[in-house]
């Protein structure tokens, strides 16, 4: 336990140089910058490029559209739609998760399919999210699943999904396929199923190399949602905020960077929560070796 | 006779008949012809790639003989291997790290779905027999390897199989812990009444362990000579007598014999 509260600890501190680092910036470095021969070497500093802290802050508690006495403050509105798109991320983590691992077992089963397969994983990821956002929210326009017509949150899950699948799948592969051949041996004289060898010896096995994919891709899945949000145009998630705070942030931007603040913190939950999951399977870690 | 023949093979922990095997071009096993009785303990020697690991793997199940029949308890190996009428145990422990070395030992019985008081039952039992009962909530990595192999040895025995399969099992250890595990593995393998197949290439752990020693040579992998080891005629060996053994006369001759069988399959 130690070690967990060191973690918390070092995140803390790091956040707390972040916000020192921006402030001894703003206070050290002229409000127009650090010109040299004509290039801008040094950002503006003034606090219409850079606000204080504080004035973040502060911003959090303000109501979202100013005169209006009844309108929800800008911190409620950060933490609602980056709560939104946290749920549409996770959902996308675990599609992806399922998907990555569903591939992972089948490269694992056939070794013909890892030979195919594998290149056009990995070349997947090449292909921009942003070509692939819009085409996504079309085709999804034009389905219903049962009856249940496709939503435009759903699209964005599916993206989010694209991203987080490949680390995961390509971190089960290597966990899975994991355990010496020696260990896989001593299975078939146990006379141990192939699923019976996957539960009780690969699983198992692949914890060490599965958690670390899971945490890549909760961090790809916030990204793949965000972009996504953006892209397809979807409502209510922190993707579509930013877009928003972003056209009032000549006149002020401190709510712009209250809606990055609440994605960054969005990051970290989605993180956080990996750990937690981390923490479940102490028992499987470090397995391999 | 036949009815003889038959009697006899019953009665066989191992029977081996015309075994061939090939992997491609390689003639890993030739015309091997060897029989084992039940309790008896017995070793394979001889210099690597002479097929001996080959020949405990065809008996396994592991591998399929090109040529040749395998019987063990008077059973198909591939049927043996089902009903877990062996166990077996390498020169790497095996052990899965996430299982405690209890739950290490109780693996066989877990995978054929044995109910979890029985086989908490059966784990104790084992752990007394190869010393380690004070170990059994212990991880892998905290025990010596030594102490390890103990474990993959008691894990090996725990679906109470008449034939033990060891392939190097005190290989990767020093001399000294190698030499009280031999004493130990003589003691285990009486209490629990098992034959012992043991592939080695030490030519004092063969003739001390064994009531025979086979003598293997390479390409193609055959049994040249069959020496009587310290053991003859299944002779109950105390542990603590082992350190004697190596003294004695009979060892001696037996391990001349067995390093000139080795020799001659050379020339």
């Amino acid at each position: 336990m130690g070690g967990r509260t060191r973690t918390v600890a070092t995140t803390a501190s790091a956040f707390a140089l972040l916000v020192l680092l921006w402030e001894l910036v703003k206070l050290v470095v002229p409000d127009d910058g650090v010109v040299v021969g004509g290039v801008r070497i040094l950002p503006r500093t003034d606090d219409a490029s850079m606000p204080h802290v504080s004035t973040v802050i502060a911003k959090l508690g303000q109501p979202e559209v100013a005169g209006a006495a009844d309108a929800r403050t800008v911190g409620a509105a950060v933490a609602q739609s980056a709560l939104y798109t946290l749920g549409l991320a996770l959902g996308g983590l675990v599609l992806g998760g399922v998907l990555g691992v569903v591939l992972a077992l089948v490269m694992l089963r056939f070794r013909l399919a890892e030979r195919a397969m594998l290149p056009y994983i990995v070349a997947s990821q090449t292909v921009p999210l942003i070509a692939i956002a819009p085409l996504v929210a079309g085709w999804g326009g034009k389905i219903a699943i049962m009856g249940w017509a496709w939503q435009p949150w759903a699209s964005v899950m599916v993206i989010a999904s694209y991203l987080a699948f490949f680390p995961i799948a390509v971190g089960a592969l290597r966990g899975l396929a994991g355990p010496s051949r020696a260990s896989v041996e001593l299975f078939t004289s146990l006379a141990a199923g192939w699923w019976t060898t996957l539960r009780r010896l690969r699983l198992p096995a692949a914890v060490p190399a599965i958690i670390p994919a899971v945490r890549l891709a909760a961090a790809a899945a916030v990204v793949g949602a965000i972009v996504a949000e953006i892209s397809t145009g979807t409502r209510g998630g922190i993707g579509r905020l930013i877009i928003e705070y972003a056209q009032t942030a000549t006149g002020d931007p401190s709510q712009l960077y209250a809606a990055i603040l609440g994605a960054a913190v969005l990051g970290l939950v989605a993180a956080g929560l990996v750990s937690l999951v981390d923490l479940a399977l102490w028992r499987y870690r470090g397995a391999i070796g | 006779m036949s009815g003889l023949a038959s009697e006899k093979s019953a009665r066989s922990a191992v029977e081996l008949t015309g075994v061939d095997k090939r992997f491609g071009d390689v003639h890993a096993l030739a015309e091997i012809e060897l029989t084992l009785d039940d309790g008896e303990f017995v070793s394979l020697i001889g210099p690597s790639g002479c097929g001996k690991s080959t020949l405990l793997r065809v008996v396994a199940d592991l591998e399929q003989p090109t040529e040749g029949t395998v019987r063990v308890g008077g059973k198909p190996a591939r049927q043996a291997r089902l009903d877990q009428d062996y166990g077996i145990a390498f020169q790497q422990s095996g052990l899965l790290e996430w299982r405690t070395v209890a739950e290490n030992v109780e693996l066989p019985l877990h995978v054929h779905g044995v109910g979890k008081a029985e086989r908490r039952a059966r784990a104790a039992e084992l752990l007394e027999l190869v010393g380690l009962a004070d170990f059994a909530g212990s991880r892998p990595g905290q025990l010596s390897g030594g102490m390890q192999q103990r474990v993959a040895i008691a894990r090996a025995l725990a679906p109470q199989p008449k034939l033990l399969l060891m392939d190097e099992p005190f290989g990767a250890l020093d001399e000294m812990t190698r030499e009280r595990m031999q004493a130990e593995l003589l003691r285990i393998a009486r209490e629990s009444g098992a034959a012992v197949l043991f592939v080695t290439h030490s030519i004092p752990e063969a003739v001390v362990l064994s009531d025979r020693v086979v003598v293997m040579t390479p390409r193609p992998g055959r049994i040249t000579e069959i020496v009587t080891g310290r053991r003859p005629g299944r002779a109950d060996l105390e542990p603590d007598d082992v350190e004697d053994v190596r003294e004695t006369a009979a060892f001696f001759t037996a391990v001349t014999a067995v390093r000139e069988a080795l020799r001659k399959g050379h020339g």
